[in-house]
């Protein structure tokens, strides 16, 4: 009876779950690998930060992955912003809008946005394999398409790093015809890099949320042994 | 009376006697206290399951302290601040980010309001498999049943204030249901939305009754509930009344005081609710994505819907009954028809206690055909949850049928299915097991 309504439970949940979606490269990445976090916060305020606001973060905050507010202001802000200011760009909504057909949407939390239901951390992923997936295509105005994206209003910002990247039409694959400055290898890299700093960026506090989690679930152990007995000293009479 | 009850207490104003006999001289504070925790008498058989009732209220607490915090940083606000993001989405990640301690306080609402629903669940489960709703409580149920239909729209207008892709599309979908009811439906779709779509003026009325309106009609039916259940006294597992067998005091000899015995106990349920809590909030604080919808990380945006608009978990099995419902029946929308199964589907709970004719209350001592009911009863709940989560399929549409005939059966049905069962002899006095 038992396995048979088990049975029961999971037969809809099999038969729905078949389908997917473009196939996503694992991120292999950390939000706790300072370094690349340097490396991806580079990265974003050269490449992004032009056209994507992060307006949700403070240049400030940045000293989480190992930048002093020296380091900070030398080496990442370019336009007089202070060390307190949010990540803003200068460029107007409305001449984005002209240029590109679309508002570049701001980046802070993309990184969850992009996440899914049952898998939501898979927004890193998807940025991981969307950086990496930018091909020729002469139909579209940009001269860009996208594995990821198809039809992206935002064309390959970082071509002169990964080079150019055409499309098989038969197997849909694609394959390097221009060499960028980096390898293939060390362009992975630094998109890695990039999306670690962005998944960061989505959640700056997530790594001190797990280790105060840590410490608030040691702290609850220790009250459930005292809470269980003083339960079992007051209820040893009740039988 | 003439003064002579105050002059036993030697109140002259001062503080000189016993403060306390001062203050019950002058308020039930001593009464109450023994009413209903140091003399109220419950079944000394409580198990599992009834750790959900002060976990409920704890979650209460939990979801007015934070609330009050979040409001000292939340802005109702859809306009576009200078970045073009609106005012009200700034405003959760300002507390999220800039605000000390704030995504504490903020993850501590939003897994709150999935875990009041997991524990309300659970607890209603209760009633369920032990009879609890039976005479002489049915107004303890009932209370109950409003209570949880206030906790719904509760949820339903605190989820549109972070003004998110999924807040603002759920918002605009579940109000434009409304629309369906024939004659009156779009001018009160108009109505509830104070604007001809999900606008600013949606935003600060949600704001007003999520956090004013409805937290005090849920607290008043949160008292209600309580003072019914202490005037009939608790049910146990066994479903028998420990009144019927009282000591030459008058004290039911099943029963032990609520206080020591169960505050004691369910400090340890709230332990153990607390880490499973602090699990999610400090580990996924998304719950999976289903307790904070990941396109709810993009602000509203009023010109793009998303592909798949689908409510919060808690909402999904009702969700699914609305979707089932596909046929245009005498003349009037399916859509239609829809929100009447919805809003069928909640409601039907109330009726409960009329419905099962069983002559025994808990399950312990009910047949097979109760059992099978109420597991595939569950099943289908589940079911019909899951299915909610999910884009509209053929496949989806034919299963969400099926579990909604089942659901109305198993409720519509139950005067029926719940005397043909064989039932087992009732202990005399309650069982520890």
């Amino acid at each position: 009876m038992k396995k048979f309504l088990i049975a029961l439970f999971f037969a809809p949940v099999l038969a729905l779950a078949a389908g997917g979606n473009v196939h996503l490269d694992k991120w292999p990445g950390s939000v706790s690998d300072k370094a690349a976090l340097q490396n991806g916060a580079k990265l974003f305020v050269n490449y992004c930060l032009n056209c994507h606001s992060a307006s949700f973060i403070r240049y400030k905050t940045l000293v989480d992955i190992g930048l002093t507010e020296e380091q900070i202001k030398e080496n990442l802000m370019f336009t007089g912003e202070k060390i307190g200011d949010l990540m803003q760009v200068a460029a107007r909504h409305d001449e984005q809008k002209k240029w590109f057909g679309a508002t570049p949407p701001d980046l802070t939390i993309v990184a969850r946005a992009r996440g899914e239901a049952g898998a939501p951390k898979a927004g890193a992923d998807w940025l991981y394999t969307y950086l990496r997936t930018f091909y020729r295509d002469d139909s579209r105005p940009t001269g860009w398409n996208n594995l990821a994206f198809e039809a992206v209003g935002m064309p390959h910002v970082l071509w002169e790093l990964q080079g150019t990247q055409v499309m098989d039409p038969a197997t849909h694959k694609l394959s390097l015809a221009v060499p960028g400055k980096m390898s293939p290898a060390e362009y992975d890299k630094a998109v890695s890099d990039l999306v670690s700093f962005m998944v960061w960026m989505a959640e700056p506090q997530q790594e001190f949320r797990k280790t105060l989690g840590y410490i608030v679930l040691a702290f609850l152990a220790l009250l459930f042994v005292v809470a269980y007995a003083l339960k079992k000293e007051y209820w040893k009479d009740i039988h | 009376m003439a003064g002579g009850t105050y002059e036993k207490y030697k109140s002259d104003g001062s503080l000189g006697g016993n403060v306390l006999e001062w203050v019950d001289a002058r308020f039930p504070a001593t009464s109450m206290w023994k009413g209903h925790l140091s003399e109220y008498y419950a079944p000394k058989n409580f198990n599992f399951w009834y750790f959900f009732g002060s976990l409920a209220l704890l979650v209460l607490v939990i979801q007015i302290v934070t609330g009050i915090f979040l409001v000292m940083h939340y802005k109702p606000d859809g306009s576009l601040n200078a970045a073009g993001v609106p005012v009200a989405f700034a405003s959760v990640e300002y507390i999220m980010r800039d605000v000390p301690g704030g995504w504490i306080i903020r993850y501590m609402h939003s897994t709150g309001a999935s875990a009041f629903f997991i524990v309300v669940y659970m607890h209603m489960f209760r009633g369920l498999i032990y009879g609890s709703y039976r005479k002489p409580r049915e107004l303890t149920w009932l209370f109950g049943v409003g209570i949880f239909l206030v906790l719904m729209g509760e949820a339903f207008f605190g989820y549109l204030l972070p003004w998110g892709q999924m807040s603002y599309w759920g918002a605009q979908v579940i109000v434009n249901l409304f629309g369906a009811i024939p004659v009156v439906g779009n001018d009160l779709s108009i109505l509830i939305r104070g604007d001809f779509v999900v606008g600013d003026a949606t935003l600060n009325r949600f704001f007003s009754f999520h956090v004013i309106a409805f937290p005090l009609i849920l607290i008043g039916l949160v008292a209600a509930h309580i003072l019914a259940l202490h005037e009939t006294g608790s049910n146990n597992p066994d479903g028998i009344d420990i009144k019927e067998k009282k000591d030459e005091k008058g004290i039911p000899l099943d029963g032990i005081p609520f206080h020591p015995y169960y505050t004691v106990k369910d400090i340890v349920g709230v332990v153990v609710f607390l880490m499973a809590f602090s699990a999610i909030m400090f580990f996924a604080p998304e719950g999976g994505g289903y307790f904070l919808e990941t396109p709810n990380f993009y602000p509203a945006d009023p010109l793009k819907t998303p592909n798949h608009i689908a409510p919060v978990w808690y909402f999904t099995p009702y969700y699914s009954i609305l979707r089932a419902m596909v046929w245009n029946f005498f003349g009037l929308d399916a859509k239609f028809w829809g929100v009447v199964a919805m809003g069928a589907s909640v409601v039907i709970f109330a009726f409960l206690p009329w419905l099962d004719r069983s002559p025994v209350r808990s399950i312990r001592y009910r047949g097979p055909i109760t059992k099978v009911m109420i597991t595939l009863f569950v099943i289908c709940f589940f079911i019909l949850g899951y299915l909610g989560t999910l884009s509209p399929s053929p496949m989806g549409e034919l299963i969400s049928q099926v579990c909604t005939v089942f659901y109305f059966a198993f409720f519509l049905g139950m005067p029926w299915w719940s005397r043909m069962d064989k039932f087992k002899p009732v202990p005399e006095r309650v069982t520890m097991k």
